[in-house]
């Protein structure tokens, strides 16, 4: 009894979640993917030329967002890797 | 009468349609298919396209279209008696709302869940979709000033409601905060939040504020308008997970709240109707019924914007195709049922007939305050509450669905201007913030050109705002009927409300046309003016494009 009662609950809080999240699923998103624009930037802003004063902790994260760094220049407008000696593509 | 019989009679009738004439609509006219692949499950996404639970996109898509519209427009259609009105929301619902609500999300689904914009673009032409845009542009444009304007006479109304209408805004904003940095779960969060709203509420009669007369010249009316706009302004530009989610979801809570109080109370007092059933003694100057009552209410009977909800956002969620006929007729339902607790509010919750007619002296009069202080008697008499207290409740759950709707409306009336931007390549119009400023400035024109400086007649414009609604609906209906000719179906079921909305929504301009050139009132006449030219063009495309619907061949479906 008190497990379908606390499973009933956990439906009811899950479909409360979905209810509070779904319209606005879109709208976040699109800020969280520029919120994380500017931070690839930000992390490779040094092989572009911009001076990076924490650049000695950004350089480790690079190997961790190659994954994304394709996705990003695309989206930034840039067809090809803008980095002469970093290609991806 | 005793309101109960009205309300069993509305409630009834609008169940007896959902459960017989929306069955036959969706299996016999739009023929929903439930193994068809939605684009929920075709384009699944995770963000857009996501497969939902259908109770849950029904509150979605209740609440998203639910607000003070479908309480304005009846308490203002009253005036003519309660009958007109009550007839008139329980059979648009049935007829015309609920089958252009889920053949909205029918045409959508079917088309790659685009927007009705989109879709008459690629089904009717190019130039339908020009016409959209502006009337869309229109709506926005009406639907804000009037809200403004109608948010700022209950302010000052109900001096008592200052204090949890904006105190609701700060509760909204920690609820944010607290869900989006994960503090605290959703279920605790609802309770504290609501708890905190109904404290407001209680508090605020205790706490009357009301702005000084005269502010620099300005009228408290004025000021208060200025005021709504700049917080809408601010708000429609802050991201939307700090302010527009928690206050959407409060909204969504209080509708629900507001509405099985409201129909309790009105089961357990069991007031009387005092309004006569046909006013034959309405006040000089009030328009005639036909047309005037079917643009008057809009939302409650039918209106435009619940398709832009319905095919921009359901309908990239609809997780089975026969979804569409929960989600969109019984959608159409609960937003009737909200139309009909305001017609109940606004004939019942007064002690005599002259107390009544004392309310609604001028055609405009009424309209909320009507709604708010006759259904805060009603809930006085049904549930015990403290008058002021239950007066603060309905101007709360009021003000904030019209200023839910008012930074809504403003952010989409900025990414049009955006749009426009674009298009003209004009580079500043496409920044956030001077979009938002030209969407203020044009909404802040209208309000008070058409009250003059104190912008008490914004109220006016409300007829307006219906026709312009109404011709959205025209254009939605449109792009079903095409499809429906198309596949070879009987398309009178559509075709029927897209040509009695149009006749309607044309002799109502007209009609004001003159009204307004008698009053020699030259801002309302140029706003008629020009939507009168948009609902010419619509009423001609609908010719042109079934013409040529009706000449193609059938397609297979």
């Amino acid at each position: 009894m008190g497990n379908r009662i606390m499973g009933a609950l956990r439906r009811l809080n899950e479909l409360g979640n979905q209810y509070y999240n779904a319209p606005y699923r879109a709208a976040i998103a699109r800020a969280k993917r520029d919120e994380e624009d500017l931070f690839m930037l930000l992390v490779f802003s040094e092989m572009m030329g911009i001076p990076n004063p924490a650049a000695w902790s950004t350089l480790e994260l690079q190997p961790l967002l190659m994954d994304r760094f394709h996705e990003w220049h695309t989206r930034m407008g840039m067809e090809r890797s803008p980095l002469d000696h970093f290609r991806c593509c | 009468m005793s309101a109960i019989i009205l309300l069993l009679l509305g409630l009834g009738g609008m169940a007896a349609g959902y459960l017989f004439y929306s069955r036959f609509i969706a299996n016999r006219i739009f023929k929903l298919d439930p193994n068809f692949r939605t684009p929920a499950h075709e384009y699944e996404d995770g963000v857009d396209f996501v497969p939902t639970n259908r109770y849950v996109l029904w509150g979605h898509h209740f609440t998203s279209v639910a607000g003070a519209a479908p309480i304005v427009g009846p308490a203002i259609a009253v005036i003519w008696g309660w009958l007109p009105a009550f007839i008139w929301v329980v059979l648009g619902t049935i007829f015309f709302a609920g089958v252009h609500d889920s053949g909205a999300l029918w045409a959508s689904v079917r088309n790659r869940a685009k927007s009705v914009g989109a879709l008459t673009g690629e089904v009717v032409g190019a130039r339908a979709r020009t016409i959209f845009m502006i009337v869309i542009f229109l709506v926005l444009l009406m639907v804000n000033a009037v809200f403004g304007v109608v948010i700022a006479k209950l302010l000052i109304n109900n001096p008592g409601a200052v204090v949890p209408v904006w105190g609701a805004i700060a509760v909204a904003l920690i609820i944010g905060q607290l869900i989006y940095r994960r503090l605290i779960g959703l279920g605790v969060v609802s309770v504290v939040g609501v708890v905190a709203l109904y404290a407001l509420i209680y508090v605020g009669p205790q706490v009357p504020v009301a702005l000084p007369s005269e502010v620099m010249g300005l009228s408290a009316n004025a000021s208060w308008i200025l005021l709504l706009f700049a917080y809408a302004a601010i708000a429609s530009l802050l991201p939307v997970w700090m302010l527009l989610q928690p206050r959407d979801y409060i909204n969504g809570l209080q509708l629900f709240v507001g509405l099985i109080l409201l129909y309790g109370a009105v089961l357990i007092g069991n007031p009387t109707v005092v309004a006569p059933m046909i006013n034959v003694d309405v006040p000089a100057g009030t328009p005639s019924l036909i047309p005037l009552l079917f643009v008057t209410i809009a939302c409650g009977a039918i209106s435009g914007f619940h398709g832009l909800v319905a095919s921009g956002t359901s309908s990239k969620q609809l997780d089975k195709e026969t979804d569409a006929r929960f989600v969109g007729y019984f959608g159409a339902v609960g937003e009737g049922s909200l139309a009909l607790a305001a017609i109940i509010a606004a004939t019942a919750g007064f002690a005599t007939l002259a107390d009544w007619q004392a309310v609604y002296t001028a055609f405009g009069k009424g309209s909320l305050t009507a709604f708010v202080d006759g259904g805060a008697s009603i809930l006085a008499g049904g549930l015990g509450l403290d008058i002021s207290v239950a007066a603060t409740l309905l101007t709360v759950m009021a003000a904030l669905f019209a200023g839910t709707t008012m930074d809504t409306g403003l952010r989409l009336q900025r990414y049009i201007f955006q749009e426009w931007g674009e298009i003209y390549q004009q580079k500043w119009m496409t920044r956030p913030l001077p979009a938002t400023l030209l969407s203020v400035v044009s909404c802040l024109l209208l309000a008070f050109g058409a009250g003059g400086a104190d912008g008490s007649g914004g109220l006016l414009i409300w007829p307006l705002f219906g026709t312009t609604n109404q011709l959205l609906a025209g254009l939605t209906l449109l792009v079903i009927t095409i499809m429906l000719v198309r596949r070879g179906r009987p398309a009178i079921y559509t075709l029927g409300p897209l040509v009695f909305l149009l006749a309607m929504t044309l002799i109502a301009l007209l009609l004001q046309l003159k009204n307004f050139y008698d009053k020699q009132d030259w801002f309302l006449l140029g706003l008629d003016l020009v939507v009168l030219v948009a609902a010419l063009l619509v009423t001609l495309e609908c010719a042109a494009a079934l013409k040529r619907a009706f000449a193609e061949p059938v397609e297979q479906s």
